[in-house]
């Protein structure tokens, strides 16, 4: 059964639409454990306040980690999948039957998950490395919740296999689609992998199996940890192109290098997992500096071609929608009153400048030695996980509430302030927790004082201001991250209903008219934006390689 | 177009001149980023080894117990404040939540670190120079070091290693002179 939509012309799958539903509303709610859970993490490493005993601190810290890195993102990118296997292909949904299966796996693994967390029976962190030991039930969940998302990914090939029979694809995807079938490839060999190492943890915890190495189990662990924040890159990058199309009438300048961008990832990406055991023993260098460096960085390539490519079909196309004067014109005269549009433009910095150029550095087989387990690393995946994806979720979601949910958005003035709220406070948490880092404050650690053991430690007294930005970045981003959960849930369940173009709040724009651009390059702004972060990085690498130089000789 | 198939020709469009600039210069920038890691190899002077044995936790720490008993000079708190010979060999145990030694260092001289654990996975972190390394039980690593600077450091656990994680910290004492050593104010141990 479909429905004709009348603001975007497409045929939407009812069945396909409550599935999209579903799994968006699950999203919501594995969101808001997770802010919970990191606003009290946060006063509890400020070590002034202290909220947390030491016990719910693990405890804590291992929902927040979970539910805010995989549930929240999993439940949204499987919408995000059913979305642009069936709305934006006017196709159906071909098995939905399947699909509530899926659900309900998923489902059941959150549950047993967070309920054995809560109950003290997993007090083990996101990464549970072994032999460190949860209840069984806790890997049960987790496997449950993997088996599930795997099943809801094989749905989006299927969709889309039944969508080329029935003729609704041409000779190629739509570029979102395109990215989010690049993202669902991805999912597959991260959610196998997933289920490669907690099967037999599983069975380790159940007493079946003697031991399990905890080498292997780091190795094959970071093959599900790492590369499901690349399912995130894929599906982000995906958003970006879409926002950009419905924001401005952009399309990519050239889609023959936005795709072949996307197969690098789906070639190189993977591998860079090993970034996380450069300081670990039993791996040689040469393993080392050919998977972390992505097989020469290709897949930073990738990432560094779509840094250009996105802004550059937004310059391309406001230059054609008249807004030619010099070089920064068409991007004050952006839609910035669009929150998907502003939220957007946040990530794509945020990701960029803080999150895309501390991954590269920090993930360098040497300089990897200073930064590995300090708080910089966390304050890295604020810059790509939080500031790049979640953000770029919420956002997307300003224009799912109207088309799919069919509300219009409550408080839209909060709306609007509500990317730069989350966007600047993850900004300030990021920033303070890589500063930390640098001074060699630990992550997940209850107390850096020490107390209680044989000897007691003083940082830098530069960490004291450094925790102030980082709690009143954490302060703002809870507030921007609860105004965006407050806004969906009064849309959604009390917000008037949509009744046509009339009641859209955000633009869907006409694309670009294809006139010629005079001049010799086509986005000249985006590409000064593109060289400033060149030489950003530039700085970074240096002060980083400098201040390797200095410490102890290594061999 | 992002929600439509591309249009007729996309394929064979040119790339423009911008776009393609930009592109030569990222690749650049990753080549040059690649070879660095390999570069620092050959001229850099912080490149970790990778020599690691596989050993039991029980065998690992009679090493290491043995390795405090030849060399203990003293003791701090309860730990074993230990001397190893320059360009010898050091072994610590980490575990719940503890490190096994205090060892005492000469500047500019190699040692032969043996990192292990005899519990769960600890991180072996040394500041304020924040010198990170994991620590797995079963395994060796071999970490050759050369101070460069003497004082006292700390020596985190910065892998979650259960609920007093938070109390795991150890000491680091790095001295000018092999001389200094006997200079050193120490509690003697009471059962030596």
């Amino acid at each position: 059964m479909f429905r004709t939509c009348d603001i975007t012309g497409l045929k939407v799958d009812l069945k396909g639409q409550s599935l999209i539903r579903i799994n968006a509303v699950l999203a919501v709610i594995t969101l808001l454990i997770a802010v919970v859970g990191a606003i009290l993490l946060i006063f509890t490493r400020w070590e002034e306040v202290h909220l947390l005993s030491q016990v719910w601190y693990y405890r804590i810290l291992t929902l927040h980690g979970i539910n805010a890195l995989i549930f929240w993102i999993v439940f949204f990118e499987i919408a995000g999948l059913y979305f642009g296997s069936t709305v934006v292909l006017n196709a159906r949904m071909v098995l939905p039957k399947v699909g509530w299966l899926a659900f309900a796996l998923m489902v059941a693994g959150f549950l047993l998950v967070d309920w054995n967390i809560m109950t003290g029976q997993a007090d083990v962190l996101m990464t549970s490395y072994v032999p460190l030991r949860a209840s069984p039930n806790f890997y049960l969940g987790i496997i449950l919740f993997a088996v599930g998302a795997l099943v809801a990914t094989s749905l989006f090939f299927v969709n889309i296999y039944y969508a080329k029979k029935e003729g609704k694809v041409g000779k190629t995807l739509p570029l979102f689609t395109y990215g989010l079938f690049v993202a669902a490839v991805i999912a597959v060999i991260t959610l196998t992998t997933g289920a490669i190492v907690y099967i037999p943890t599983y069975l380790w915890a159940l007493g079946l199996l003697g031991s399990v190495d905890p080498s292997w189990y780091r190795l094959v662990w970071w093959g599900l940890g790492h590369s499901s924040q690349q399912i995130n890159v894929a599906a982000m990058i995906s958003i970006w192109y879409l926002v950009s199309r419905l924001a401005v009438g952009g399309t990519s300048i050239n889609e023959k290098v936005s795709r072949g961008a996307f197969v690098l990832y789906i070639l190189f990406i993977c591998i860079a997992s090993a970034h996380h055991l450069l300081v670990d023993p039993a791996v040689n260098p040469a393993w080392k500096i050919w998977n972390t460096g992505y097989a020469m960085y290709l897949a930073v390539l990738a990432s560094m071609i779509h840094a250009f490519a996105v802004p550059s079909t937004i310059e391309s196309a406001q230059r054609r929608n008249g807004f030619t004067n010099g070089l920064f014109d068409w991007l004050k005269n952006s839609p910035w009153g669009n929150p998907a549009f502003s939220s957007v433009i946040i990530a794509i910095v945020g990701f960029g400048f803080l999150g895309g150029i501390t991954g590269v550095i920090f993930g360098m087989e040497q300089t990897n030695i200073i930064v590995h387990n300090t708080i910089g690393i966390t304050g890295h995946f604020k810059g790509t996980v939080v500031l790049g994806t979640s953000l770029t979720f919420m956002g997307i979601t300003y224009y799912l509430i109207p088309l799919i949910f069919r509300r219009k958005i409550v408080a839209f003035k909060l709306a609007q302030w509500q990317p730069w709220m989350f966007g600047i406070g993850i900004s300030l948490i990021s920033i303070g927790m890589m500063s930390l880092g640098f001074l060699g404050v630990p992550r997940r650690h209850y107390d850096t004082t020490f107390a209680g053991g044989p000897f007691t430690n003083e940082f830098n007294p530069l960490t004291g201001l450094l925790w102030i930005v980082t709690v009143l970045g954490g302060v703002l981003a809870f507030l921007g991250a609860l105004s965006w959960i407050l806004i969906v849930v009064f849309s959604v369940f009390f917000g008037p209903k949509v009744k046509g173009p009339e009641d859209m709040q955000l633009a869907i724009v006409a694309e670009a008219p294809a006139v010629h651009l005079k001049g010799k390059y086509e986005a000249p702004g985006t590409l000064i934006f593109a060289l400033v972060f060149m030489a950003t990085f530039v700085i970074f690498f240096y002060l980083n390689w400098k201040w390797l130089s200095v410490i102890w000789e290594i061999k | 177009m992002s929600l439509h198939a591309p249009a007729e020709g996309w394929y064979s469009k040119k790339v423009a001149s911008d776009e393609k600039w930009w592109v030569a210069l990222a690749a650049t920038v990753c080549l040059i980023t690649f070879f660095w890691m390999v570069i620092w190899h050959v001229y850099g002077k912080q490149n970790p080894g990778h020599q690691t044995y596989k050993i039991k936790e029980a065998e690992f720490m009679q090493l290491s117990e043995a390795f405090n008993k030849k060399h203990q000079i003293g003791e701090e708190n309860g730990i074993p404040v230990v001397a190893p010979p320059s360009n010898g060999d050091v072994f610590l145990t980490a575990q719940m939540w503890r490190w096994s030694s205090i060892p005492v260092l000469v500047k500019n001289e190699w040692y032969t670190f043996h990192l292990s654990s005899a519990d769960v996975c600890h991180g072996f972190s040394v500041q304020p120079i924040n010198m990170n390394f994991m620590v797995l039980p079963g395994y060796d690593y071999v970490l050759r070091f050369k101070p460069n600077a003497a004082g006292d450091y700390k020596m985190f656990c910065n892998e979650f290693c259960g609920i007093g994680h938070q109390t795991m910290i150890g000491k680091i004492i790095v001295v000018e002179t092999q001389e200094e050593i006997q200079n050193l104010k120490l509690t003697q141990p009471k059962n030596p």
